[in-house]
Formats: structure tokens, sequence, C-alpha cells
């Protein structure tokens, strides 16, 4: 019996070790592989064109040199928290890989990318990037971390037939909150069954709720939600409830969808799919990368939305200087800061970001150019009717304050929209809880009244 | 050649030793490393990212002090007695005794119904039941046909909506347990009682009841824990909200950990829910250990 355990024990030891000799060798110098992470949805392949083009070209000009290439198939959230679970160990953390321009300073914080400056030195492509669009790229320590791909702003986007048929001038160009409030007005009254101007309120919506709907508010009354300079979050300012109180007025009179829509996390589709294309709904607040839902190839493909639709600059609340107010995002590609080839990987960086592939890029994603030479491509210019327009807004756009706090800050605002649409809290009300709340995330000593 | 006696017990370990380090490493290791980050201020990044500082119990006072917690815990423990213990346990029970009643065409149907909801990927049964109850859908359809008022079901009562899904979902697994605890049920027992004059009702509850209440137990145990961790077909249905109206404790923890990126506080609201789960737990084991009647 004792005979038959110790053969057990020996042959479990004996497979440990054949399995252990199983685990992949070291690769040797000669043979390298760099591993790219990246997003691809069904509606998003234009990256993964992309990479995929550069991803041949580098491996025939790098001989030995494999690129792997790791689509996350995610929304935009969940590619952010897959991308930062990768990130947090070395042994998963990809060489290069896609990442949100608001991600940026918290992930330099981590310690998850690295610093570029030096290579960016030798990089003659470098200085055709556009100045705003690299700050992007920057961290707190003033070093770039990452080089953009593109950018986005957002704009009022306008059904012409609504508005026509409501006895609109067309192009629309609204001077201050209240002309739009008055051209809702006149829709409404004019069809009771359409949505005259939607803007996006609550939790459901996200970050959408914030980029393409809240701050062009608040943004446009002078205020704002960081103070830059001092590093303090500004709370109790007349903005902030002049800016809930205009969304009061919007959904209250029925002006823009339903709470209970406003609330489900999929009412973009419905704006995007639904609404706009069947003339149901006036206007919207949403990105310059609208057309991609609209043109070919895209996820509600709409033949002759050139024609019904039309883009405005979102006005500033009383039409104070500098008359329109919009937000940008973007992304960026980045390399890891672990990575064991880091000439190789921003080599790799650089053969993806050339001109002829940030052009297909940019026009396939509807993203605005951020190298100098792309913008002025007569295939960028004319890939739709509304890419000068849009592109116009980057010299009035704001950037998220993209510190570690922001996420929660971002959910705080969208409480505040979600309580005051419901009609739970006055405007008022909101405000303080919001300041109530800021002070609980970063402290009141980080807080700034204003 | 002989053992000593406790050498020899301790062989008769050996078989089992594999699948004691599997659990050890797939469930226990987890656990621990959950609670281990609620004493830290991990984070998924920024600063707390790659070196995380011990923090201790902050996260769990954080915890007493915020407002949506006990909201949670509250709204978790309506979930699990709402639909797992009352709607799922005795609609499982009351289907599995009519089906030994009915017809075995009408009880066939039946069970396919009820078992083709279960046999739903979470995913795809989370995605029908949104369907369902949305703003456009099958249900305010079938009320506008019937010509009464619609409903915003997910925005005015996402309790309920989630709930009666998780029901529709559900039940199946208790009404299977129940058929087989039925079918074990002596049909002698029943008889001799029924001839000492106990009416259907009576026999039922006890005769039969008390005969199955080990099933009871076990079924309860294994719906209870199920349904405390169900993520995917709140997460779906109504993401938590609106204002947090049905935030049950795992779509906090995940909100914090992976939304906020907060994953020491993230792990301290798992940490609770795995010491709701393991009450529970300990609870129907002592119901199923005292001795039989």
């Amino acid at each position: 019996m004792r005979r038959r355990a110790l053969k057990t024990m020996s042959l479990i030891a004996a497979a440990t070790v054949a399995l252990a000799a199983c685990s992949p060798d070291d690769p040797g110098a000669s043979f390298k592989t760099l591993k790219v992470a990246y997003q691809k949805t069904d509606s998003f392949t234009a990256l993964d064109t992309m990479l995929q083009a550069a991803k041949q070209e580098f491996e025939a000009a790098n001989q030995g040199v494999t690129v792997e290439l790791q689509p996350i198939q995610a929304n935009d959230d969940d590619y952010g928290t897959k991308l930062a679970l990768a990130l947090r160990s070395p042994s998963t953390a990809p060489d290069v890989f896609y990442e949100d321009t608001f991600k940026v300073r918290s992930d330099v914080d981590a310690g998850y990318l690295l610093k570029l400056d030096s290579y960016l030195e030798g990089w003659e492509d470098w200085d055709t990037f556009d100045d705003g669009a690299k700050a992007a790229g920057r961290a707190d320590d003033g070093g770039t971390y990452a080089v953009p791909l593109g950018t986005d702003t957002r704009a009022i986007w306008y059904n012409r037939k609504v508005l026509e048929a409501a006895g609109v001038t067309l192009p629309w160009e609204p001077r201050s909150w209240q002309d739009i409030l008055d051209t809702a007005r006149k829709i409404k009254a004019n069809d009771p069954t359409v949505i005259p101007f939607n803007m996006y309120a609550g939790k459901g919506t996200g970050e959408g709720t914030v980029m393409q709907s809240f701050y062009e508010l608040l943004y446009g009354t002078g205020s704002s939600l960081y103070d830059e300079e001092a590093g303090k979050w500004v709370v109790g300012s007349a903005g902030f409830q002049d800016s809930l109180a205009f969304l009061k007025t919007l959904y209250d009179e029925q002006l823009a969808v339903s709470p209970a829509e406003a609330l489900d996390a999929n009412v973009w589709k419905k704006v995007f799919g639904e609404w706009l294309p069947n003339a149901r709904m006036g206007a919207t607040v949403e990105g310059s990368y609208a057309p991609s839902f609209w043109q070919d190839g895209g996820s509600y493909e709409w033949p002759g939305y050139e024609q019904d639709m039309g883009v405005a600059p979102f006005p500033t609340q009383n039409g104070q200087a500098p008359g329109a107010v919009s937000m940008s995002g973007g992304w960026t590609l980045a390399l890891g800061a672990e990575t064991k080839e880091p000439e190789l990987a921003f080599s790799f960086l650089t053969t993806a970001l050339k001109e002829e592939n940030s052009l297909s890029f940019t026009v396939e994603s509807s993203q605005i150019a951020v190298r100098k030479d792309v913008a002025a491509d007569p295939g960028y210019l004319d890939a739709n009717p509304f890419v000068r327009d849009v592109s116009a807004l980057v010299s009035v756009t704001k950037y998220r304050p993209a510190t570690a706090d922001y996420p929660r800050i971002s959910v705080a605002v969208q409480e505040a929209t979600e309580a005051v649409v419901t009609g739970t809290r006055s405007p008022q009300e909101a405000a303080a809880d919001y300041d109530a709340a800021v002070a609980d995330i970063v402290g009141a000593a980080k807080t700034v009244r204003k | 050649m002989r053992f000593p006696a406790t050498a020899r017990q301790l062989l008769r370990y050996l078989p089992v030793l594999p699948a004691v380090l599997l659990l050890l490493v797939f469930l226990a290791g987890p656990v621990l490393w959950a609670f281990h980050a609620s004493l830290t201020d991990a984070g998924l990044t920024g600063r707390s990212a790659r070196n995380p500082s011990w923090v201790g119990l902050e996260n769990y006072q954080r915890l007493l002090t915020d407002p949506v917690f006990p909201l949670s815990v509250l709204l978790t423990v309506v979930f699990v007695a709402g639909s797992a213990v009352l709607g799922q346990n005795l609609l499982g029970l009351a289907l599995a005794v009519l089906m030994r009643r009915a017809r075995p065409l009408v009880s066939a149907v039946v069970g396919t119904t009820v078992v083709a909801a279960w046999v739903l990927p979470e995913i795809v049964a989370a995605f029908a039941a949104y369907a369902y109850f949305s703003g456009d859908g099958t249900l305010n359809q079938l009320l506008g046909g019937l010509g009464l008022g619609r409903q915003d079901w997910l925005y005015a009562f996402p309790m309920v909506a989630v709930m009666l899904a998780n029901v529709w979902r559900g039940t199946a697994f208790s009404m299977l347990v129940y058929r087989a605890a039925l079918n074990e049920v002596p049909a002698e027992v029943t008889e001799a009682a029924q001839m000492d004059g106990a009416h259907g009702w009576q026999r039922f509850a006890f005769i039969t009841l008390p005969m199955i209440r080990w099933s009871i137990t076990t079924n309860l145990m294994l719906i209870t824990l199920q349904t405390l961790a169900v993520f995917t077909l709140v997460w779906v249905m109504t993401a938590g909200g609106p204002a947090n109206a049905s935030t049950t404790l795992p779509v906090l923890a995940y909100q914090e950990a992976f939304k906020f990126g907060d994953i020491g506080y993230g792990t301290a609201v798992a940490s609770v829910l795995i010491l709701i789960g393991a009450a529970f737990g300990l609870a129907y084991v002592r119901l199923l250990r005292e001795p039989r009647p």
C-alpha cells in the first residue's frame, strides 16, 4: 500500500515537471513580439483597419518581429476597465495601446504610461500635430505620454425638415439659450408629437450626459467645473444652477424626451437611429462623429442625411464671447511603461500614425484631424458636408479636467441633472447636493467657491 | 505492514486532495484576495493603482456613512426575499404540485415553457426581460392592446421589474427540485393519511411538506445564494437606476470597483456581500442539521 502511494506521488511529481517544461521559452533575441491592445466593435472598425495595415507594413520592414493585435470587443467604459486591468500586471500589459485622452493623467499617475519626450524629439512628423491636440497627451509633470489619433467636438445637430415645417429660418444659428427655447417652443406648437430639442440628462447616458449636454451649458455661463490654476473643484457657482434650471425648463415643458426615456442607457440609439432620421426630433446636442452613424456602413445608414441634417454651434448663455461652446475628447496611442522594446514599440506607433494611415482612419471614423497635413487634405475636408463646421469648433472647445477624481465628480453631475429632470429636486437643491458630494469626494480643502 | 491509525486516516483524504486544492486556489483565493484588497486603497488607475497602501478599516467606515449602502442592503434583501424565497420558491413548489395532477400534455408544455427561461444564458435572458419591460416593450404593447394604460416599468417600478424577471428566470430550478422531491414521497404514506381521513390540504401540509423539508431547505439555500449574486440581469435592465432605486450589492460593488476605479471600496462592498451569503448559508446548514422530527 505504501509503495503504491509513493508511486502515485512520484507520478504526480513527474507530471508537474513535465507540464512546467511545456511553458513557453523566453523569446530569443532574433524573435520579438509587440502586443497591441485596442478597441473594436461592430460600429467601430476604423482602428482595426488602420492597425492591420500598420502591422503588415511594420512586420515587412522589421524581420523577426511579430505584431500581436489584441482587439477588445467592448464599449468605451468596459474597454477602459479591461485595459486598466491588463495594465495592472506587467505580464499582461500591452506594449502599445489605444488610450482615452481623459484617462491619460490618471494612468500616468498609476505609472502605466511610458514618457515619450525623448522619442518624440527624433520624429519629424510630430511637428505636424496640432498644439491643442498635443496637450491632450501631456501629464501634470509637463511630459508627453500619448500621441493623439484624432479628436472630436460637440454641436447642435438639427433636422432641417422639422425646423422648416415649424417656420424656422435656415440655416439655424441660435445665439443664446433663449433662442434655443424659442425655437423649441415653436416646433412644439407646430407639431406637439415631435421632440423639439433634446439634451441628455441623468446617469443612464453616463459620460454622454455631461459631454453632450451639461458641460455645453456650464461652460457657456462662464463658469467651469475645475479651476486648473488652483487645482481645485468649483462649487456654489451660479452657472451650475442656471444650467440645471435650463435642463429643467426643457424637460418640464416637454421640449426634450420624457425623463423615463432620458434615463434609458439606450436613448442615444433612438436619437441616431429613429427620431432624427424619421423627422421625429428637431435637434439634439451630439458629437462631431454623428455622421459616422449615418454614412455608408454606419450603424444607422441614412442616405440623404447630408441634405436633411444641419449643424450649428452651441451658443453661450446670453451670447457672450466667444459666442459658442464645445467639448472635446478623443483617443491616443500610448506605450506601456514596462515594455521591453520601447524603441520598437515607438517605431510601430509612428508607422500606425503616418499621414496616409491617419487620413483613412480620421475619415472612416468621422474624427477631427489632429495632423495639419491631414486637416488640409481634400479627402478629409470633403468626407461629409459637416467636416468644416465641426472642425472650426476646435477654436472654442474645452477638455474635461481628467484627474483621477473626475469619474466620481462626473457621476455627481449626472445625478444632479437626473434629480432635476425627474423633479425630485429643484435646481438649487440639486446644486447644493452636488457641492456636498464634491466636498465629500475630494475634501473641502480642494474646492473653491466661485 | 500496517500503518498507524492516524496515518491511515490521513491517507484516506488523498483522493480529495486535488479537489480541495482547486477549491483553495479558485474559491478561497479570490475571497481572501478581495478581503485583503478591501483593507487597502487599491485603485484601477491613479496613484494607488500600482502601490496600494494599507488603510485598515477605512473602507468599511466609509460604507457606514455612505447613504447608498444601507439602501443597497435593503434592496438586496427585498430582491432575495421577494424574488427567490417567495417568488421562485413558492411558484416552483406550486407548479411542481399542480403538474403532478395535470394531464401529461399540459404538464409537458408548462414544464418546457418554464425551463426555457432557465436554459437561456443570463445575458440573453436579461435582454429579453429588458425588451419585455422597456418603454416600447412587449408588456406595454400587450397592455395597450387591452386598452390599459402604459407604464415605464423600468423607470417607475424598477425593483418590481427586475424581481419579476428573476422569478421568470429562476422558477424552473425550484420546480425541478420539487418535482424530484415529490416523486420521492411514497404513495403509501399519502394513502395511509387519506385512509385516516386527511383532506387534500391537510395531506399536503402535514405529510408532503414535512417529508420534503430537506429538499425545501437545500433549494432555499441554493436559490438564495444564486439570487444574492445576480448581477447581469439587474445591470442590463436598469444598471441600478433610476437614482439608485435598483442598486443591489453586486451592482454597487461593480460600480465602485470598475466605474469609479476604486477597487478597495468595491471589494469592501463585495466582502459584505460574501458575509451576508455566508450568514444565509450557515443558517440553512443549521436547519439541515436539526434532527428529523
